[in-house]
């Protein structure tokens, strides 16, 4: 019994000092020599599908450079970062979080702009309730789902809201888009308001509604390498190869608007 | 300590229990320790926190009504009957205990909501559970159930017949045994399991999540508004934070004091 | 208030039938584990037999398989050795449960609960609530409110056994005023409950009713050894054969047959302990009863000392106690004269 205490123990032990110790490489250089690089990437929850895409494509042509992801809510990784999470590259679903990550000097250089994302409506495949434009939106009796206002998809519907003066009563102001996106697909809303690129994502499962006030809202995608880098110039490399042409050309096919 | 324990216990042994203990307070501590104490009357008085605890309150007050309105026969029918199946029913009585909230909310979607089970026969009565308080309250006693029931269920087994018999045999018919005799005896049981129930609810997020929504006043709970304050106000959520630890905190006194009493 | 009862329990290998008479107090006695509480069980509603049927004043209890009234309908009080009161009543609202559950109102409950508190002796603990009684108050407070239900037939199961041996003489006393012209049953294994308070005497032994008879009838003459036991005196049963009685080991006991039995009946002799001599060589001589045995153990009785063996007994002084050096393992003869054997039909 002492003794498989005694095993446990130790193995816990052991697993916590390889975790500790495994997160950061030693090895500082170029993009294209070192052997074994491993550049970390805290990317926007949205961005999920696209930098997998582009991770891989960089890492075929940066020899030597493993890219891992972190995807969760831009807030959430400005949060990460400043305490202190080891990450070599951010990139933000909004400039509010990357200003707020470049104000605490966490930033190396300055931030790109890369992509943008508008607002479209998402329906039920069949849209119940014949959702052809915003104004639909503030029909009485159509069950509506935004995002709350303290994230960025909410953010955007409420700056739309303003700009057309379309009063939307929404059912619930979910947490994050993809919350949103189910209470559609599921059929328990009637619409919501989502990226573009969330519905190009869903598929069949959803029934997309552009408007033309979209607009009045875009979402900005910045990103920057990071301050606390060990592997400076691969982090610029990879912020570079997403702002460059390759890059641009992953996010354009999943809906990604140009800058 | 000398007076109660006979035999000792080996001495390495308060390593390990330190260590669990520092697991469990520094955490709170740790959160205290990050709360603006200058903002933290004006950030849990903000209107959507007020609303938030209002709403929470209101909920998990209704969600125990609910415990006791069907989890107290529930727990009678298992503690005083047998029959075939009668186990089986009992794991699936307690399953929301170990289940993930967040499948709880899917489940209760695929029952309660417009397209789910009992979805098309509510419509047509005029009833629209999702995206109502009525779906919180119903997220909240999914999960809470099982608490009431166990706790119940254990005190009517442990409590015995017998005192039922002899009211049975002076001339009282069920109902008036139930209503006399069982209820008041169970009582401690009772008070513990509703007590568990409401706290249960006050912290329940992932049901409610997935199944209610969040809307202000409407359906974002205390949880929900912490979680979502994470996002806009860091502060205000590590404050709402503190108020439910506190709350936990006095429900868990309410439930150890009527142990410490008659049971 | 007359019952009538047949039933059988199978898993329990219980099958019984008797009757009591209206106003009648009929006692239970047997060996633990012989099936009476069982049976009272049955008649109270709350052990299910798997055949047979009660009445109670001529309305049925049960016939099975079509019938089975509940316990709350029988009007059948039962109390039990524990007394069992409700701990968050007061002893007043304890004995007006029965009335107060049979539809009448607080006031006329608490009314009647005062008249059977003072019934048994009470009254001033009316305000009390169970946990601050003695057992022999509480036990009392049983009885009130096995009362007040206004029990067509009391089962009162060993109400003394848990008791004080102090507080039981005043406990039976109390039990023999209000059982007096009162239809119940009272299981017991003290033989003075079945003299004092019971009419009529049911022996029951392996679930097997073994004897039954007027009190008095079976303590002076029991054809069981339970009710020998109880009865304090000693009891073989055998074959008669010329006027004595023949056990299956082979043993001849000589007495006094009234009536005479033809040889072959079913017969059992009965003497009393005292009656019995010990002694440490065969005696000669004589018509004389002798059996070789050996001493089991040594108890008081009285200012006697009754010397157990594995089937009889004897009463003697300390004095031979002493001058036979009798301890248990002692090979002995016990001897009693023919005169002193009463042999009668099992």
């Amino acid at each position: 019994m002492k003794r498989l205490f005694g095993i446990l123990a130790a193995g816990l032990l052991l697993t916590a000092v390889a975790a500790c110790g495994s997160s950061s490489d030693s090895s500082d250089g170029a993009a294209t020599v070192p052997p074994r690089l491993k550049l970390t990437v805290f990317a926007a929850a949205s961005l999920k599908g696209t930098f997998t895409e582009i991770g891989k494509q960089f890492e075929a042509t940066h020899k030597g450079v493993t890219v891992t992801f972190n995807f969760a809510g831009s807030a959430d990784l400005v949060a990460q970062i400043q305490q202190g999470a080891p990450a070599d590259v951010f990139a933000s679903a909004d400039t509010k979080n990357m200003d707020k990550a470049t104000s605490d000097n966490l930033i190396s250089g300055t931030p790109v702009n890369f992509a943008k994302n508008t607002l479209e409506i998402a329906t039920p495949p069949d849209n119940p309730a014949h959702i052809t434009s915003l104004a639909d939106l503030a029909k009485p009796g159509v069950k509506v789902v935004l995002c709350a206002i303290e994230v960025p998809c909410g953010s955007a519907a409420h700056a739309i809201e303003d700009a057309t003066g379309v009063k939307i009563k929404p059912v619930s102001e979910e947490q994050a888009v993809t919350d949103v996106l189910g209470k559609v697909t599921s059929g328990e809303a009637d619409a919501g308001l989502v990226y573009v690129t969330d519905v190009k994502g869903a598929g069949a499962s959803v029934h997309g509604v552009t408007f033309p006030e979209s607009t009045k809202a875009i979402n900005t995608y910045p990103i920057a390498a990071l301050a606390g880098s060990k592997h400076a110039s691969a982090a610029a490399a990879f912020a570079a190869y997403v702002a460059g042409a390759k890059g641009q050309a992953v996010l354009a096919a999943a809906g990604f608007a140009k800058p | 300590m000398s007076a109660t324990t006979s035999v000792g216990i080996p001495r390495w042994i308060y390593v390990p229990a330190a260590v669990g203990a520092l697991f469990i307070v520094l955490p709170l501590v740790a959160l205290a320790s990050r709360v603006e104490w200058s903002h933290f009357f004006s950030l849990i008085t903000s209107d959507s926190s007020v609303a938030a605890l209002k709403l929470s309150l209101r909920t998990s007050a209704l969600s125990t009504l609910l415990c006791i309105l069907f989890g107290v026969p529930m727990a009678i029918v298992l503690a005083r009957t047998s029959f075939r199946g009668q186990s089986i029913l009992r794991s699936l009585v307690l399953l929301p205990l170990v289940l993930p909230p967040v499948v709880g909310g899917i489940a209760l979607l695929y029952t309660f909501g417009r397209k789910g089970l009992l979805g098309h026969t509510l419509d047509v009565l005029g009833i629209q559970i999702a995206f109502s308080t009525t779906a919180v309250v119903l997220a909240q006693a999914f999960v809470a159930m099982p608490f009431m029931v166990v706790s119940l269920e254990g005190t009517l087994r442990a409590a015995g017949q017998r005192y039922e018999v002899v009211a049975a045999t002076l001339g009282a018919r069920p109902t008036t045994v139930l209503r006399r005799v069982t209820l008041p005896l169970v009582l401690p049981g009772l008070a513990a399991g509703a007590i568990l129930a409401f706290a249960r609810s006050l912290g329940e997020f992932g049901a409610t999540i997935t199944f209610a929504g969040s809307l202000q006043g409407v359906t974002r709970t205390l949880p929900l508004e912490i979680y979502l304050q994470r996002e806009g106000d860091p502060n205000a959520a590590v404050a709402l934070s503190l108020v439910l630890v506190v709350v936990a905190v006095l429900v868990i006194g309410l439930v150890r004091r009527p142990r410490g009493g008659q049971l | 208030m007359s019952l009538e009862l047949t039933a059988t329990i199978d898993n329990r290998d219980l099958d019984i039938s008797f009757s009591v008479a209206d106003g009648e107090t009929l006692a239970i006695l047997g060996p633990n584990g012989a099936g009476k509480s069982s049976a009272l069980g049955v008649i109270a509603g709350i052990v299910h037999p798997d055949s047979g049927r009660a009445s109670l004043d001529g309305e049925t209890l049960f016939d099975l398989p079509a019938e089975w009234r509940p316990a709350h309908a029988r009007g059948t009080a039962l109390m039990a050795q524990d007394p069992l009161l409700f701990p968050h009543l007061t002893v007043l609202d304890n004995v007006g449960f029965g009335p107060r559950s049979l539809g009448k109102s607080r006031r006329e409950s608490r009314e009647l609960a005062r008249h059977w508190l003072a019934e048994v002796d009470a009254s001033e603990l009316a305000a009390r609530k169970p946990s601050q009684l003695s057992g022999g108050q509480a036990q009392r407070i049983a009885v009130a409110r096995a009362l007040a239900a206004e029990p067509r037939l009391l089962l009162l199961d060993e109400p003394m056994a848990a008791l004080d041996i102090t507080v039981v003489p005043a406990m039976r006393q109390m039990l023999k005023r209000v059982l007096a012209d009162r239809s119940a049953i009272i299981v017991t294994h003290d033989v003075l409950d079945a003299v004092l308070l019971a009419d009529r005497v049911v022996v029951m032994e392996s679930g097997r009713i073994v004897e039954e008879g007027a009190t008095k009838e079976v303590l002076a003459r029991p054809r069981s050894q339970f009710g020998a036991g109880i009865a304090g005196l000693n009891l073989m049963r055998g074959l008669a054969a010329g006027g004595a009685v023949r056990t299956p080991s082979g043993t001849t006991i000589e007495g006094l047959s009234e009536p005479p039995i033809a040889d072959d009946e079913p017969a059992v002799a009965v003497f009393n302990p005292s009656s019995v001599a010990v002694y440490l060589t065969r005696p000669v001589g004589s018509p004389r009863n002798a059996f070789a045995t050996k001493v089991l153990e040594l108890e008081p009785h009285g200012s006697q000392v009754r010397v157990r063996t594995e089937e009889l007994s004897a009463d003697v002084t300390v004095p031979v106690v002493a001058e036979l050096d009798l301890m248990p393992g002692k090979e002995i003869f016990l001897v009693v004269k023919a005169s002193e054997v009463a042999i009668y039909p099992a």
